[in-house]
């Protein structure tokens, strides 16, 4: 499987023609990214319009710090999904304070609530970019409810491999669970 | 089949016991209820065992065969991998079957089909008997049953089509962009991108099913029957036209080999890319689309205001190259349109401002294309001073488009030289902007346009003509 930390060629590129003002380039970002920036968003906000208006901070940021994505750490992808996870993730924790009652409510209530959006959008996101037989794996023995046996001869593999594919999937999805933004990206693949 | 099986393991006493313990947590209560539905369906259907039986093995106990209406069966499944491990089957008499003896790395190779539910009822109970002593595999069995928590279907969400406009503007406001995309090659921007994201979710049904192109040619009603792919191998072939222009590459000679490169005009490019393809267009079609447009928008950004002076030929005449773009915006969404209607999705109209420019358009093309329909004699003849002096004040007709977008324009009618007048004006007509566009597509006949009209009917008439013949295929 080929390994997921190589930037495809274009990131660089891509990189350049933001930072020297190409509009045409943000347009292209828009084009690519959006739908996971308003994905990750709305799992962590839960809310349409939070979403939308983060949607916009998010493509302000990459717009205005193209200089911050480094091509030698990965792919774009992950720079877009770690900077909408971070955004949002601060707006989340910042509406949150801001509804905390006067001098009561919880603060650790809110850690967890805080913790598990982050958690949710980073699950999100590693379902969204892992190698696609794994993805598909997945989708088959959790929301087609295959068992491993029916998911081998849909996928038209082993059941040995069907095994290892839901075995890798589940271990890549619970690297979601290890703390720190950018959302992780399974070190095993 | 082995499903059936599969939930019939489950459905036994034993079974139960294994799976209600085996699958804790979110995995089992969403899982349970279902698989015994189904079991209990597949028991009633007069086929007890039929999963078991059909297998051809002979092993099958009779147990299985012929369950009485209330006992269910009780044969450990699926068979294969009892027979794989060549294990004797349970005594049905017995009680529990005793777990697999399966060894060690198949036990952990189970972990993630286990903590999805999704192996047999006794490789279920195997694998807990076995992370009873393995703290190892305990582990690591915690820690996949905690990521099939995190597992979540994914709701296509659409995203609002007007949020692109706002997430961009807000943009270029904070860092004006030193490399913007012309204003005639926005509204080519904005189309491109609202189809993309309409063909975003699009399913192998929807890319083939079937659209029907209408326009008008010499004055009568046209229709070609393709499929959505054929329609954006179309958009891909007609905008190859701007591609050819700038100089990029010519998408048709990918597909159509030298031959047919110089196939001119619009419908004369599409029909070579149908023609010549290997295989009908399919969703393959969509990325060199995306890839062309985008391209497109990008070298007309480096073009800038020095385009004045490139032409885009169209076969039979030329449009220069900002014009060219906001033709090929107007053909992209009234496409985008027909591929909705095919597929029963919503689609909005553009922009005001965008939709302003395309009905602009088609009013300056419409002096020339009524000379060109007077030369062929379907136009009244001109009148009076039109053989003036370009520049002069000419007889007009005044257009009025309603609604957000519209606006008025006065079309000179005896000569593209002549300049639009309200001194001269002989006739008005007033159109929706959506049916005016509707008109220009050649999705309604002149005849039939709702069209408020004032004054020389034959003017009315030519001028609703000459709007209906700017549609092609």
């Amino acid at each position: 499987m080929a390994t997921k930390d190589v930037p495809p060629r274009g990131d660089r590129k891509m990189q350049q023609r933001l930072a020297r003002g190409e509009a045409a380039a943000l347009g292209e970002m828009y084009d690519r990214f959006a739908s996971l920036v308003h994905g990750l968003a709305h799992r962590v906000l839960g809310d349409e319009k939070a979403a939308d208006t983060l949607t916009r901070e998010v493509f302000a940021h990459l717009w205005e710090h193209p200089e911050t994505y480094d091509p030698g750490k990965g792919p774009l992808r992950t720079w877009v999904a770690g900077v909408t996870h971070r955004l949002a993730v601060q707006r989340l924790r910042d509406s949150e304070t801001a509804a905390l009652p006067e001098g009561g409510g919880s603060l650790a209530d809110l850690e967890r609530k805080v913790r598990r959006a982050s958690v949710a959008a980073r699950a999100d996101y590693i379902v969204h970019s892992m190698p696609a037989p794994l993805r598909r794996a997945l989708d088959l023995a959790y929301f087609q409810r295959r068992d491993y046996r029916q998911t081998a001869v849909d996928l038209g593999v082993t059941e040995d491999e069907a095994r290892r594919r839901l075995r890798l999937g589940l271990q890549l999805l619970s690297t979601a669970h290890d703390a720190g933004t950018p959302p992780g990206h399974g070190g095993a693949v | 089949m082995s499903g059936a099986g599969r939930f019939e393991a489950s459905d036994g006493p034993e079974g139960e016991e294994g799976r209600g313990g085996g699958v804790g947590g979110e995995g089992s209560s969403r899982r349970g209820p279902e698989g015994h539905g189904a079991s209990g369906a597949r028991r009633g259907d007069g086929h007890p065992g039929g999963g078991s039986a059909g297998d051809g093995t002979g092993h099958t106990p009779p147990g299985a065969e012929a369950p009485g209406p209330d006992v269910p069966p009780r044969i450990p499944t699926p068979r294969a991998s009892v027979e794989d491990n060549g294990l004797v089957l349970p005594d049905l008499a017995g009680l529990a079957p005793a777990p697999l003896d399966l060894p060690h790395d198949v036990l952990k190779s189970l972990l993630g089909a286990w903590a999805l539910a999704a192996c047999s009822a006794a490789e279920t109970a195997a694998v807990e008997d076995h992370l009873g002593s393995c703290g190892g595999c305990a582990d690591e069995a915690r820690r996949l049953r905690e990521a099939v928590g995190l597992l979540h279907q994914h709701e296509s969400l659409d995203l609002d089509p007007g949020l692109r406009a706002r997430v961009l503007e807000s943009c270029l406001e904070r860092r004006p962009p030193r490399i913007p995309v012309p204003e005639w090659a926005a509204p080519y921007d904005a189309e491109t991108a609202r189809l993309d994201a309409l063909l975003q979710d699009f399913g192998d049904a929807e890319w083939h099913a079937p659209v029907r192109l209408r326009w008008f040619a010499a004055d009568t009603a046209r229709n070609r029957r393709t499929t959505v792919a054929g329609v954006i191998a179309h958009l891909l072939s007609v905008d190859g036209l701007i591609a050819v222009a700038l100089g990029l590459e010519d998408p048709l000679a990918e597909v159509a080999g030298k031959a047919e490169q110089h196939a001119a005009g619009p419908a004369g490019r599409t029909e070579a890319y149908w023609r010549t393809s290997r295989f009908p267009p399919t969703r393959s079609v969509r990325g060199p689309w995306r890839e062309q447009s985008h391209s497109l928008v990008r070298t007309t950004s480096f073009t800038g205001g020095h385009a004045g002076g490139l032409a885009v030929s169209y076969g039979d005449f030329d449009l220069p190259l900002h014009d060219a773009m906001l033709d090929r915006a107007f053909e992209c969404w009234v496409h985008a349109e027909d591929i909705a209607e095919a597929v029963d999705y919503p689609y909005q109209p553009p922009a005001p401002r965008h939709m302003n420019r395309m009905i602009d358009l088609a009013a300056r093309m419409l002096p020339s294309v009524l000379a060109d329909r007077r030369r062929r004699g379907l136009a009244a003849p001109g009148r009076g001073r039109h053989l003036g002096l370009a520049g002069e004040p000419g007889r007009s007709l005044r257009l009025e488009i309603e609604g957000s977008g519209g606006g008025e324009w006065l079309i000179p009618l005896d000569s593209p030289a002549a300049r639009g007048s309200a001194d001269f004006e002989v006739a008005h007509v007033a159109l929706d902007g959506s049916e005016f566009c509707q008109l220009a597509a050649g999705h309604v006949s002149p005849a039939e346009a709702a069209a408020g009209q004032a004054g020389d009917r034959e003017a009315i008439r030519d001028v609703l003509f000459a709007v209906a013949s700017l549609s092609r295929m």
